[in-house]
């Protein structure tokens, strides 16, 4: 009988594979990385090192010494204290103890500061309070310290924002006012993110960690793209950490464009030069896992469009790591055995500069 | 916790147990690429880019350079005071080290 090695579907369950299957799985999955990105699938030589790197014997693997990158991070200290049934495991801890654990005790080679929605738009009645506790964490920390949140434009809709629901515009056929709709939303989603980094500027962040941008399509994209244009004029030294939320930018408005490109349906090979011309220093490339198939095909998948990005930047590319990213199983408790696979595969094969 | 923790073993650079701060404050604060990064603070540092990684390396160096380490050394720069060293030490520019010196003015 074959022998068969360990591997995780993108749900995380344990399945076992024989080498013959696991390099049809990488094959397939670059191929459809390719397909859709109109990029270049894995060489023979890609693929024989990602079935290398799935195949090892040990349950965690790393990356040659030598080849270690800064690890980024998202989500503030909320995987410490947050306490809402996903990430967080709910230790009470102040954000400041938070960020030192990071810094002293995990070995994190940047931090950031998170409210407890970790969206933009909920700081607005609360930055003096995140200016203070930036005040603070600044005075302990080391490492680069960011201000970290979601653009996450869905919230200036009803019934939680001030404009109307654009896919019950779609619904009704009022398509011009789904438009218009999603363009104030834009608007407002610079003004406020724009307003928020101003005030934690002053109060000495070393910049801003854009997270999950494009959550809520191209116009999320957008609104995001000029803020980073408006911040990167005002603050000429200010770090600006550009992170995606999906491989694909959906075209919820369509028509929307930054420097004459067209946002919709951008990959991000073609989402990285639009991130750098905008004035952002580090862009995060994402690509979803998808939970019915293997991790050998989600992380050739994803190897495949991070490597497309790599190549087309000019700025550091941090790939988008958490769970149900960058191949990683779309899991709370993502096993540490396929977490450390995708990591070592990211650098090693895709060559990012960072996660 | 197991996500960001396994990143970090498996392809982290530590931050302040060795030089992963330093790096990412180059990629961030000039663009720079992993591989420019690296060869900018090793040649500050006066260390190869191995060396990087290395905690036996980069604790004393650390230390030596008065630029902060993960515990207590009585009288050692730590917080702001560490990082207007590593702004000298890198040549660039640190937000808080700036808006520091302003309210002392």
């Amino acid at each position: 009988m074959a022998k068969e090695y360990t591997l995780r579907m993108g749900d995380g369950k344990r399945i076992f594979l024989t080498k013959e299957r696991i390099l049809e799985e990488i094959e397939a999955g670059t191929a459809d990385a390719a397909d859709l990105g109109a990029i270049a699938a894995l060489s023979g030589d890609q693929m024989d090192k990602l079935a290398e790197i799935l195949m090892m014997p040990g349950k965690t693997v790393s990356v040659e010494q030598g080849m270690e990158v800064p690890v980024t991070h998202d989500i503030g200290t909320l995987r410490l204290d947050g306490d809402q049934g996903n990430s967080g495991v709910g230790i009470p801890s102040s954000r400041l103890v938070g960020c030192m654990m990071h810094e002293r005790a995990f070995g994190a080679d940047t931090m950031e500061l998170g409210h407890i929605d970790y969206s933009f738009k909920p700081v607005k009645p609360v930055v003096a309070n995140e200016c203070q506790a930036m005040e603070v964490c600044q005075q302990n920390m080391i490492v680069p310290m960011f201000y970290g949140a979601m653009p996450n434009m869905g919230l200036y809709y009803t019934p939680d924002g001030p404009f109307e629901n654009p896919g019950d515009l779609m619904k009704a056929f009022k398509i011009q006012e789904a438009w218009d709709s999603m363009e104030h939303a834009a608007e407002h989603l610079t003004r406020d993110t724009v307003w928020v980094m101003q005030k934690l500027m002053a109060c000495g962040t070393d910049g801003v960690n854009f997270d999950t941008i494009g959550a809520a399509g191209d116009g999320d994209f957008y609104g995001t793209l000029n803020a980073i244009e408006a911040l990167r004029k005002t603050y000429p030294n200010m770090y600006i950490e550009a992170g995606m939320a999906g491989e694909c930018v959906l075209g919820m408005h369509g028509e929307l464009k930054y420097d004459g490109k067209t946002l919709a349906g951008l990959w991000p090979h073609e989402q990285a030069p639009l991130v750098e011309k905008a004035g952002a220093n580090v862009f995060g490339p994402v690509c979803n896992t998808n939970t019915s198939k293997t991790s050998a095909w989600n992380l050739a998948r994803s190897v495949t469009f991070m490597k497309a990005a790599v190549e087309a930047a000019n700025i550091p590319c941090h790939v988008d790591m958490g769970m149900g990213v960058g191949g990683i199983p779309m899991l709370e408790t993502p096993p540490i055995d396929a977490v450390t696979r995708a990591s070592k595969a990211m650098v090693e094969i895709a060559g990012v500069d960072g996660i | 916790m197991g996500m960001p923790i396994s990143h970090i073993m498996a392809s982290g650079m530590t931050g302040i147990r060795a030089a992963g701060d330093l790096v990412a404050r180059m990629e961030f604060s000039k663009n720079m690429r992993i591989g420019e990064a690296k060869e900018y603070v090793a040649k500050k540092l006066g260390v190869g880019t191995m060396d990087l990684s290395d905690e036996h390396v980069m604790r004393e160096l650390r230390e030596e350079l008065d630029i902060g380490v993960i515990t207590s050394v009585p009288g050692a720069a730590k917080g702001i005071a560490a990082k207007m060293n590593i702004e000298k030490l890198l040549d660039i520019e640190i937000n808080c080290c700036d808006t520091f010196r302003k309210q002392i003015q």
